[in-house]
């Protein structure tokens, strides 16, 4: 992970540059096959290979052959077959990533994002933006500081944790890096089995609140809350929102995080999404350099599904 | 037909006791059973030493896909499936298509198995189109020689409808299996609920959606008075139900399978879907418990739910890939392994074979069912020649090559299981030689 920090750390230079393109990956084929509706992710990731003078194949895959029929196992062994280098693939099943990459033969397979389970470039954009911020405020060089600013930090974690990609690697990288982290959600929206995970599950909002040192909101997806898990997004942006009287409880030096899209009023209000604490702006930043680096690290390693 | 066979030295495995003697069958029957039986020149000597010698096994679930779904088993290639495996009956899941819900659909079934190597009976829906609205023609089906009948692969979701089919069954004397998940708890769910489906990012089926229908089934059973037949169990609290139900004499039986005697829920996170099945496979102490409940008696029966996918429709993401695998060819090294090592082969031809064929009611000649032997009786002079012949010892590898299946979603390709079958004889034919099939 350090890794992937300081490699995205110096693709992040990249971007400051008036020609913002190096030729690492001149000649190498990059196919982003986004199974699932994306935006950032997708064009992050097609941003990034670019940026590495990629060629980029973009499956769209409403007007593909997916739609005649063809099932993804031959969708991706096609592919594979015009000769690329790697796979990005969003899907909305968990796990299908690892079994694309025993389909393949040698291509490598980048996870986008799989069902509920894993979203690992989003979560090492989470601690990028996070690293950057601390060592900003310490006066020390993010490039280079390992995961010691992590150690012994308060991670509270909001929402939607049982849906949640993103929670689930977000989990694991701030664990990795030496924080502690709490998760509150009602009682629906919790793992229904968490035994073994690294996580305190929060009693007391207001209380997990106050000591938090980094706070990331979830999105709340709207069919959630029509009565199946909770009774109405009303009633959980007043039982578990960030709120503006909520936020007023965070120390002035906690730092916020939202994968986005935001839902401005429902997980988080407005004006703590624009309060300087808040680092949504950064994350979007942040999202080509770390994919720049998972993109230039995978296809200069040994194949295996990287899933953070 | 008039062929016969000579089963030299194996140990023939009664009803209560065993003995080390020569089977002798002759024009479909059991002609001669005693030491140092003589064979003349028109009889096929087979080896059975070092085996067993019991009744042919008799399936009570097995999914052979024909009609509608012939590109994943067809009835004469699941019959050979089912030979391999030491069977020599089959009960034919109703979930073809067109469902088995009416005469006209089993009649069909049932002329296929004529023509398959062993006897295929056929399990009727007890809904219209299995679509647990209204009730089936039971009748129809049951004057054809129908016993049991279930919606197997769907519980009957709706409590009041359950009850009718329940009552209806009764007036027939016929039996009614439920597969027990109530879907509104397994929520579309594709693997056991736990920390590790959580972890996994898989929709969870929870143990509890069986243990809720399976209480619900019981005390509806126990209240009408039918016989009630309880599909693929995989929980240790569902054998606590049944324990306490079948000492107050409700009349329950149930079945469990190879795979969730011996198989958990850790190899889901493979996201191979061929471990995608329904109910899923669960955590240890579950297969500890039904380990324990196949020796104490709590489980009647080991049945397959042989399931066969044809990998176009099973290869696929693990949420989206269709339950189910193969179970008919190794059912009876993993029950063997299963029973462990206080199990003994009097218990292992119980649960495989005896049991089975009670339930069913193949222990003795149906004229409705036209053709078929009897299954699971004794051996004894006069018998229907229906026998396995099983090697307890024998080592083999499982390799997709070996498959008897149209499909090849197996979950067992690359292990190695110990006991095989060495021959079948169905209605005193040697439908399997040596481990071949020979028909």
């Amino acid at each position: 992970m350090i890794e992937i920090l300081d490699v995205a750390e110096a693709f992040g230079e990249v971007e400051r540059r008036s020609v913002r393109k190096v030729p690492t990956l001149k000649g190498r084929v990059v196919a982003s096959l986004f199974f699932e509706e994306s935006t950032r992710t997708r064009l992050s990731f097609e941003t990034a290979a670019k940026r590495l003078s990629a060629d980029v194949l973009s499956l769209a895959v409403a007007s593909s052959s997916v739609k005649k029929g063809e099932s993804l196992r031959d969708t991706v062994e096609t592919i594979e077959a015009m000769g690329i280098d790697a796979v990005v693939l969003r899907h909305k099943s968990a796990g299908a990533p690892h079994q694309v990459a025993r389909w393949v033969e040698r291509a490598r397979v980048l996870n986008a994002g799989d069902g509920f389970h894993q979203h690992p470039t989003q979560a090492l954009i989470d601690v990028l933006t996070v690293r950057q911020a601390l060592a900003l405020r310490r006066g020390v060089e993010s490039e280079g500081s390992g995961l010691s600013l992590f150690e012994g930090l308060n991670v509270v974690i909001i929402g939607d944790i049982r849906h949640s990609r993103v929670a689930r690697s977000q989990i694991q990288a701030y664990t990795m890096a030496g924080a502690q982290v709490t998760v509150a959600a009602p009682g629906t929206l919790l793992p229904n089995d968490a035994e073994g995970w690294p996580i305190t599950i929060a009693v007391d909002l207001d209380t997990a609140l106050q000591r938090a040192d980094i706070v990331s909101v979830l999105r709340m997806q709207e069919e959630r809350g029509s009565g199946s898990f909770v009774p109405s997004l009303h009633e959980f942006t007043a039982t578990y929102g960030l709120t503006v009287e909520r936020a007023s409880l965070l120390r002035d030096d906690a730092l916020i995080t939202h994968p986005g899209p935001m839902v401005r009023g429902v997980e988080i209000a407005s004006q703590v999404a624009d309060d300087p604490r808040c680092l949504v702006r950064r994350q979007v930043a942040n999202g080509v350099p770390i994919r720049m680096a998972a993109l230039f690290l995978c296809l200069s390693g040994p194949q295996e599904v990287h899933d953070g | 037909m008039a062929e016969s066979y000579l089963l030299r030295g194996g140990t023939v495995v009664h009803a209560q006791t065993t003995e080390v003697v020569d089977v002798l069958v002759r024009e479909g029957v059991i002609a001669g059973v005693g030491t140092s039986l003589d064979a003349d020149a028109s009889t096929t000597v087979l080896d059975a030493s070092g085996c067993f010698v019991g009744p042919a096994f008799v399936d009570l679930h097995a999914h052979l896909r024909e009609p509608g779904g012939e590109e994943a088993e067809t009835v004469a290639s699941g019959a050979r499936a089912g030979a391999l495996g030491g069977y020599g009956a089959l009960l034919a899941m109703p979930n073809t298509t067109p469902a088995a819900d009416c005469a006209a659909v089993v009649a069909q079934i049932l002329d296929l198995g004529r023509k398959s190597c062993l006897d295929v009976v056929v399990a009727g829906a007890l809904t219209v189109g299995r679509a647990g609205e209204r009730l089936a023609p039971m009748a129809e089906m049951a004057a054809l020689g129908v016993t049991l009948f279930t919606d197997d692969g769907m519980g009957v979701q709706d409590a009041g409808l359950m009850r009718r089919a329940m009552e209806y069954a009764r007036g027939l004397d016929v039996v009614v299996a439920d597969h027990c998940e109530d879907e509104t708890l397994a929520h579309g769910g594709s693997m056991n609920e736990s920390s590790l489906s959580a972890e996994l990012g898989l929709e969870g089926r929870p143990a509890l959606a069986e243990e809720v229908m399976v209480s619900r089934d019981l005390m509806l059973a126990e209240r009408i008075g039918v016989a009630l037949h309880l599909l693929h169990l995989s929980t240790a609290r569902s054998l606590d139900l049944v324990r306490a139900a079948k000492a107050r004499g409700v009349r329950v039986t149930a079945e469990v399978t190879p795979h969730h005697l011996t198989l958990d829920e850790s190899l889901c996170a493979t996201y191979d879907s061929v471990y995608k099945v329904h109910p899923p496979l669960r955590a240890n102490d579950d297969i500890v418990a039904l380990r324990a409940g196949l020796l104490d008696g709590s489980v009647d029966i080991v049945a397959t739910d042989h399931a066969p996918h044809a990998p176009e429709t099973k290869d696929r993401p693990f949420g989206e890939a269709p339950p189910g695998m193969l179970g008919l060819q190794h059912a009876a090294a993993l029950t063997w392994a299963a029973l462990g090592p206080e199990g003994e082969p009097k218990r292992f031809f119980d649960v495989l074979a005896r049991r089975p064929a009670e339930i069913v009611r193949l222990r003795a000649h149906d004229p409705r069912k036209g053709g078929q032997g009897a299954h699971g009786g004794d051996i004894a002079v006069g018998e229907d020649a229906n026998l396995t012949v099983f090697d307890p010892r024998a080592r083999t590898v499982v390799t997709m090559e070996s498959l008897a299946s149209k499909a090849h979603n197996s979950p067992y390709v690359g292990m190695e299981l110990t006991g095989a079958i060495r021959h079948t004889l169905v209605n005193g034919v040697g439908v399997v030689v040596d481990g071949e099939l020979a028909r």
